[in-house]
């Protein structure tokens, strides 16, 4: 190998030859994912919201609220960790949250979105991410199996807090055939937040200043009264029940809508 | 020189095809070939980071010296795999949600450090690039081949959600083979690649047996050297 010397100079033998052509190599890839990462870093971004917007609107009819659910976060610290918790206003009044749960399934964590109403009561949830068995543990998925609908407006009082289990150990809640830890995990995920909902019920549903500024200019008319009437309303699930939002106040949400949008 | 590229095409495609005679690149191949669509996604762009790193160690084979290729090699295969990683992540969000933690695992796939080892730091660039290509686009039959062979076992579909992840033109190659099918799990699950991957092999084995009987019948000489040089 060495007998290349003979043909080629020198320092292309030399240690620090070596050591240069590492560095340097080292220099340019480096450079190249720099400017890969600044070209593909807002798109990515992108990306993620679109992901969160997506899965947020699958557990909040996005006809409910007025709001960038992606803008309005809370975030509650639980234990040592904070959780994102994404706020949906109608005017400046709290409508719904909605926040990721995560438990531990058959095959690893399963990510649980949960969006609740002022009530604490569900509003629906889904199953973002999970390792269950094909075919067995993955009737979560709202794609594969209707069961993730019979959440749709259960709260901690209906069924009763000790009813949340499956049947098997006595509760309210079918298993799957051959698979009995998913869904309890499933079902731990979503009690727990509607625990951690009821816990932080005054810090969530707090009615803080509104996001942009212009709302404040919309008529107060438009800011209380439909408000109180679209709660009842919210109970409605959506995709579960198949009940949309109520007729009356569609009207002066949707004035309200545009009103949020120009401004934003 | 044409010849030479009949033969990279020859020998990337199916004599020394990654999967089926080098056995190399098993653990993405066992993995993601769940769907066929999957299997399509994770070989595009596997065949990127080859004919990119093929290319690369090429050009500048004159500048890395034997004492140090292999982690220049490392290095570059893995700077190349990042920015497919970012860039998938980026304009095919879908189809990188699926396959995830496998793109950065081609970094390890040793058919790529193989293939700069042994053909792109000897050769000359475009043979390199198109052995790169070819290498690549036999990795990808083998991974759609399996991908297939394990969806219509599985779930009776054929590239299945092909329009989410590369656009809605491919929603034409989109098929249901057998309609009301319950599903096969076995075959979806990590065995039923293992088994799959037995058959497929099995069946190229026997085709390579059957034209070898062929060839000798009509050509008992070789006039090509390239073939001679690898002992056919």
């Amino acid at each position: 190998m060495y007998g290349r010397g003979v043909v080629n100079p020198s320092f292309r033998q030399r240690t620090a030859y070596h050591a240069m052509l590492l560095g340097g190599m080292a220099m340019i890839t480096s450079a190249l994912i720099v400017i890969g990462n600044k070209q593909t870093y807002a798109d990515i971004e992108l990306r993620h919201a679109e992901d969160m917007k997506r899965s947020l609107s699958q557990v909040i009819h996005p006809d409910m609220y007025t709001n960038n659910l992606l803008d309005d976060v809370i975030q509650l610290s639980i234990g040592n960790e904070t959780k994102n918790v994404y706020v949906a206003r109608s005017g400046d009044k709290v409508v719904a949250v909605a926040f990721e749960m995560v438990s531990e399934g058959y095959a690893g964590p399963i990510t649980v979105m949960i969006g609740i109403n002022r009530k604490g009561e569900l509003l629906g949830a889904r199953v973002l991410s999970h390792a269950e068995t094909p075919g067995l543990g993955d009737k979560i998925e709202a794609e594969k199996s209707n069961w993730i609908f019979s959440f749709g407006g259960l709260s901690l009082s209906s069924p009763g807090e000790s009813q949340w289990k499956v049947k098997k150990d006595g509760g309210y809640f079918d298993q799957f055939t051959g698979a009995t830890i998913t869904p309890r995990a499933v079902i731990k995920a979503i009690k727990t937040g509607l625990e951690i909902f009821k816990i932080n019920q005054s810090v969530l549903l707090a009615e803080t200043q509104p996001q942009t500024p212009e709302i404040i200019d919309t008529p107060g008319t438009q800011k209380a009264t439909p408000n109180t009437k679209a709660t009842p309303d919210i109970n409605a699930v959506p995709n579960a029940t198949g009940t949309s939002p109520g007729e009356p106040q569609s009207g002066t949400e949707k004035s309200v809508t545009d009103g949020g949008k120009t401004s934003g | 020189m044409a010849n030479q590229y009949k033969q990279i095409v020859r020998e990337g495609v199916w004599d020394n095809n990654v999967v089926f005679s080098q056995m190399l690149a098993l653990c993405p191949l066992l993995a993601v070939t769940g769907t066929a669509t999957n299997g399509l996604g994770m070989g595009i762009a596997t065949t990127a980071v080859l004919m990119a790193s093929n290319f690369i160690v090429s050009v500048s084979r004159g500048m890395i010296t034997p004492e140090v290729r292999i982690p220049v090699f490392v290095l570059l295969i893995a700077s190349i795999v990042t920015l497919v990683d970012m860039f998938m992540n980026a304009y095919l969000h879908e189809l990188y949600k699926v396959l995830g933690l496998f793109i950065p695992l081609i970094v390890t796939n040793c058919a790529i450090l193989g293939r700069a080892e042994s053909f792109a730091f000897r050769q000359p660039m475009p043979a390199s690039v198109l052995d790169g290509l070819m290498m690549g686009v036999g990795f990808t039959l083998a991974l759609v081949i399996l991908g297939a062979t394990r969806e219509v076992l599985g779930s009776g579909t054929l590239f299945a959600n092909a329009s989410l992840m590369f656009g809605e033109v491919f929603s034409i190659i989109e098929f249901t083979i057998i309609p009301d099918y319950s599903g096969f799990l076995l075959m979806i699950l990590p065995p039923g690649a293992f088994i799959a991957l037995g058959f497929i092999l099995a069946g190229k084995r026997v085709i390579d047996a059957k034209t070898v009987k062929n060839e000798t019948n009509e050509l008992p000489v070789l006039d090509n050297d390239i073939a001679i040089d690898t002992a056919k």
